[in-house]
């Protein structure tokens, strides 16, 4: 029996949650995607809610789906876009965070280009927190929704291995994955060209390899980021073209993978650069239920947060 | 604290009380034409398979049968201090125009019943719903009334009814219980 | 005029390498006298003077900072002249270097003579002014040096910028030579930290926040050594923080270099793991290093590879530092947490009283060329009374600097100034 209760205020990394708080998530998240099966996608679960998405960093997907887990469970949701390059002259984030605050939402879900940014707020507010993605630091929901989709399909996550491929050290959706894997019991291994890796990442138990081929061989899952195109500035990476020769995932290396590997990728895609358009729409991969996972694990974080307050 | 505890129904009593359940649920519709069950979980959506396997043992029909959660429809879902874990949702068919029997193990306050008739209106339009329990307690808070009750059982605020079902407690029973 | 008075504690004066019961007289701004306790003649003082009891307590040289921000002129609201003098009082400093990088910097005599003047006239320490290596702080071309010097000032540096240029850094080491002044170097290869903002290590790959690595302050620490020893200039390396940059320093000393180092009680003190929660008043440069590093500090502290201990007193207000960790500035504000943070290396048996008091006292005095420092006969009084065993919580709204800027908010300390005595005046306590 699964103690079901989420006891904190906040979500603002996975750091922070303990393994009954992630299966209590997944396991409402699973029964809470039948809702958006209906004709009317609706509950009335958080009527006379409010949610705010704050969000520092443009975003479509994501805070379209805050936005609609916010809807489907009745609550009112607010989208405020804000310009993170405001707080160096001007309104701090300190300030908006007292302004929102004025006006009593229940929830502010908040991605900020700068980590801990989250961590700030949710000391000032009253209301839940929910890290939408801070700077390279954690993006638990999405870590969530990914664990979900593995659950899913595995039918388990202990004993897993699991294989993410990119830029590990801007990251935030390989650093809440790998705490999120490593918690419920999986293996992680971490695979990309040597400047994208940081420094320390061993000690978070996770193995490191730079040769993507010889590394899915064994691989349960494969998680594939997605590379920005700045990084080739700053000597991080040569060109897009080797990147993509070297660690992009096309049919060819997945010959050697199992059978039975999945694929993931947290979106946007960059077809042909870190995954090939074969791959992409191959049946290996999930990367559609990862976006109707998000909305449900989304609903379920609201679910769990905004309960529990008078 | 001391504890009163009464056998209200044993197990030959439960099987009894199904069966003529089942015999008032064909006989007040003619038949079993359009019907569906709805168990609430936990304990009304077993006493929902019960009434359909002895439905078929009378009729030769097998009734669709599922399960309606009520949590998410709650009317005190943000005074509670932690969210109650969401139950099974299985409704097997489109419920417009059907006949629709709600299966609670117990009725109290109505309150469940009232957020599980909201779940219903939600999917569909059907052409009635029916209740049936298997214990009335009294101590209504909304005007609701069952349709089938296996037994009336008038009790205090103090007492608890408490209804077990070998599927989920090991045996069929239904205890009232006092503390003072 | 009066005498003062300074009555059976223990003195430690390691310039004199004196440990022991002494009374001390002061007069006229100077020490007279220097006694073992009870030689005094017992009436000669009486009705003349004031008293002072330390029995019980400990009695060393004023403290030197070789290395704060006092942050005037120009950025009054974070501190002043006088709430910085003040402050280090309180802490048991009494000489305080004030860095250059003020607004404007002091590149000229004319903010020079603003500094001094001002001190003399609200500041309760001896304030030091340092002027910088470089025109504007720019690292393009040298200061007047020859003017500035004769303006009063005690060292140069572009501390907070490092002079990323070898070649202007060479000329600096060199020119100085003449007024035989350090330059004291803010080691960092700005290429290589980038826009990292804690260490790089564990906490920085968990964080997600960028990191500095060691390398970009042990590639300089080596590229000034090899300068220095080129040169022959005087070379003073501020706020040593890692365990690389401590060995290369020691392998300079060894081979005769003309060398010295400080280190800040904070990189002593804590780790990068102070920052996991993302409290910006942990936000420093260099930044906090990992658990070997730290290690490595008290070592170098203790075989004397790290000659000086310097508080990097940075104080920065809310408008700075109540932002997200990226946008904070770095630095903490440290008169007045050093002495009990440098005591509890003592208390832990990690250096011995004497070692310690004299990279506060002797040390800076004599990088700095002060006859200061120490408790001899005709210097300059400046004094400090320590109770060793008075224990007390940081609570920042009643620290005298005007920022509040440090990660040691509500630590328990123990040791702490009685009294601080400047120039033969009692100015705290």
């Amino acid at each position: 029996m699964i103690d079901n209760a989420i006891k904190r205020k906040d979500l603002l990394g996975m750091d922070d949650l303990t393994v009954d708080e992630i299966e209590a998530v997944l396991e409402t998240a699973e029964k809470l995607k039948e809702v958006s099966q209906r004709d009317i996608k609706k509950v009335p679960t958080l009527r006379g809610k409010t949610i705010i998405n704050l969000f520092f960093e443009p975003s479509t997907r994501t805070r379209t789906s805050f936005e609609l887990a916010a809807k489907r469970m009745s609550a009112d949701a607010i989208n405020i876009s804000a310009s993170a390059s405001s707080v160096v002259k001007g309104e701090t984030l300190i300030d908006t965070a007292m302004n929102l605050e004025a006006m009593n939402p229940d929830a502010v879900v908040i991605r900020h280009p700068s980590p801990g940014a989250p961590h700030i707020i949710s000391r000032l507010l009253k209301s839940s927190v929910v890290n939408a993605g801070d700077g390279a630091h954690e993006h638990p929901t999405q870590a969530l929704l990914d664990l979900m989709t593995v659950k899913e399909k595995k039918k388990r996550l202990s004993g897993l291995q699991v294989v993410i491929v990119g830029d590990i050290t801007h990251s935030r959706v390989a650093r809440s994955n790998i705490i999120g894997f490593k918690k419920s019991g999986a293996k992680v291994r971490v695979v990309g060209a040597p400047t994208l890796i940081p420094y320390g990442i061993e000690n978070m138990g996770v193995q490191v390899s730079y040769d993507l081929k010889e590394s899915i061989k064994d691989a349960d899952v494969i998680m594939m980021l997605r590379i920005q195109r700045e990084r080739q500035e700053g000597a991080l990476l040569p060109s897009l073209r080797e990147y993509s020769i070297r660690y992009g995932l096309d049919m060819e290396k997945l010959e050697d993978a199992p059978k039975d590997v999945i694929i993931l990728h947290p979106g946007p895609l960059n077809r042909g650069v870190e995954i090939s358009p074969e791959v992409a729409d191959s049946p290996y991969s999930l990367i559609l239920n990862q976006v109707s996972n998000g909305l449900a694990v989304r609903m379920a974080i609201f679910y769990h947060l905004l309960g529990g307050k008078e | 604290m001391k504890e009163r505890k009464y056998v209200i129904l044993n197990e030959r009593d439960v099987k009894r009380t199904i069966t003529r359940l089942s015999h008032e649920i064909i006989e007040k519709n003619k038949g079993t034409d359009g019907i569906i069950l709805l168990g609430i979980p936990t304990r009304g959506r077993f006493l929902a398979k019960r009434v359909r396997d002895c439905i078929m043992e009378i009729e030769g029909v097998k009734v669709p049968t599922g399960a309606i959660d009520a949590t998410l429809y709650r009317d005190d879902i943000s005074r509670k201090d932690e969210q109650p874990p969401l139950k099974e949702m299985d409704i097997p068919e489109n419920i417009d125009d059907k006949k629709i029997i709600l299966f609670d193990d117990v009725l109290f306050t109505g309150r469940t019943i009232r957020a599980a008739m909201d779940v219903i209106m939600d999917f569909g339009r059907p052409m009635f719903i029916q209740l049936a329990v298997l214990v009335d307690r009294g101590h209504r808070e909304l005007p609701i009334k069952a349709d089938f009750i296996g037994k009336n059982l008038p009790t205090s605020l103090k007492e608890e009814v408490k209804v077990s079902l070998k599927e989920c407690d090991g045996k069929d029973e239904v205890v009232i219980r006092e503390t003072f | 005029m009066s005498f003062l008075l300074i009555k059976g504690g223990r003195l430690i004066d390691p310039l004199q390498a004196v440990d022991g019961l002494y009374d001390i007289v002061v007069e006229k701004g100077r020490v007279k006298d220097v006694l073992k306790a009870g030689m005094l003649a017992g009436n000669d003082l009486k009705n003349k003077g004031k008293v002072i009891d330390a029995e019980g307590l400990w009695v060393i040289p004023g403290m030197i900072d070789m290395h704060c921000h006092l942050r005037e002129p120009g950025e009054e609201y974070k501190e002043t002249i006088k709430t910085g003098t003040t402050a280090a009082v309180a802490g048991g400093y009494t000489s305080l270097a004030a860095m250059a990088n003020t607004i404007p910097v002091n590149d000229n005599a004319s903010v020079t003579d603003f500094i001094l003047n001002k001190a003399s006239v609200e500041g309760a320490a001896n304030v030091l002014p340092v002027g910088t290596v470089t025109r504007g702080m720019k690292g393009e071309s040298l200061v007047d040096m020859g003017e500035l010097k004769d303006a009063g000032v005690v060292a140069f540096s572009d501390d907070g910028r490092a002079v990323m240029n070898s070649e202007i850094m060479r000329r600096a080491l060199e020119y100085s030579k003449a007024f035989d002044l350090p330059i004291i170097s803010h080691c960092e290869d700005t290429n290589l930290s980038g826009a990292g903002v804690i260490h790089e290590g564990y906490v920085s790959a968990v964080t997600g926040l960028k990191g500095m690595p060691s390398e970009s302050e042990t590639v300089m620490i080596g590229r000034d050594i090899a300068l220095a020893e080129l040169t022959g200039g005087r070379l003073h390396i501020a706020h040593v923080s890692t365990a690389y940059g401590v060995e290369l320093i020691r392998e300079a000393k060894a081979r005769g270099v003309n060398v010295t180092a400080e280190v800040t009680p904070h990189h002593l003190t804590l780790t990068d793991d102070a920052v996991r929660g993302f409290d910006t008043a942990a936000k420093v440069n260099p930044p906090l290093r990992g658990e070997k590093d730290r290690e490595a500090l008290i070592n170098g502290l203790e075989d004397g590879t790290i000659d000086v201990i310097a508080t990097d007193h940075a104080p920065h207000s809310l408008v700075e530092k109540d932002v997200e960790f990226d946008a904070a500035s770095s630095g903490m504000i440290g008169l007045e947490t050093s002495l009990s943070l440098c005591l509890s290396l003592l208390f832990k048996k990690r250096i011995n009283l004497s070692a310690l008091i004299e990279k506060l006292t002797k040390n800076p005095a004599r990088i700095l060329g002060l006859e200061r420092g120490a408790l001899k006969k005709g210097f300059k009084a400046d004094i400090a009374i320590i109770d060793p065993n008075a224990e007390w919580v940081v609570d920042t709204s009643k620290l005298y600097s005007k920022s509040a800027n440090t990660p040691f908010r509500g630590w328990k300390m123990r040791g702490r100034v009685v009294k601080t005595i400047v120039n033969g005046k009692v100015v705290y306590g």
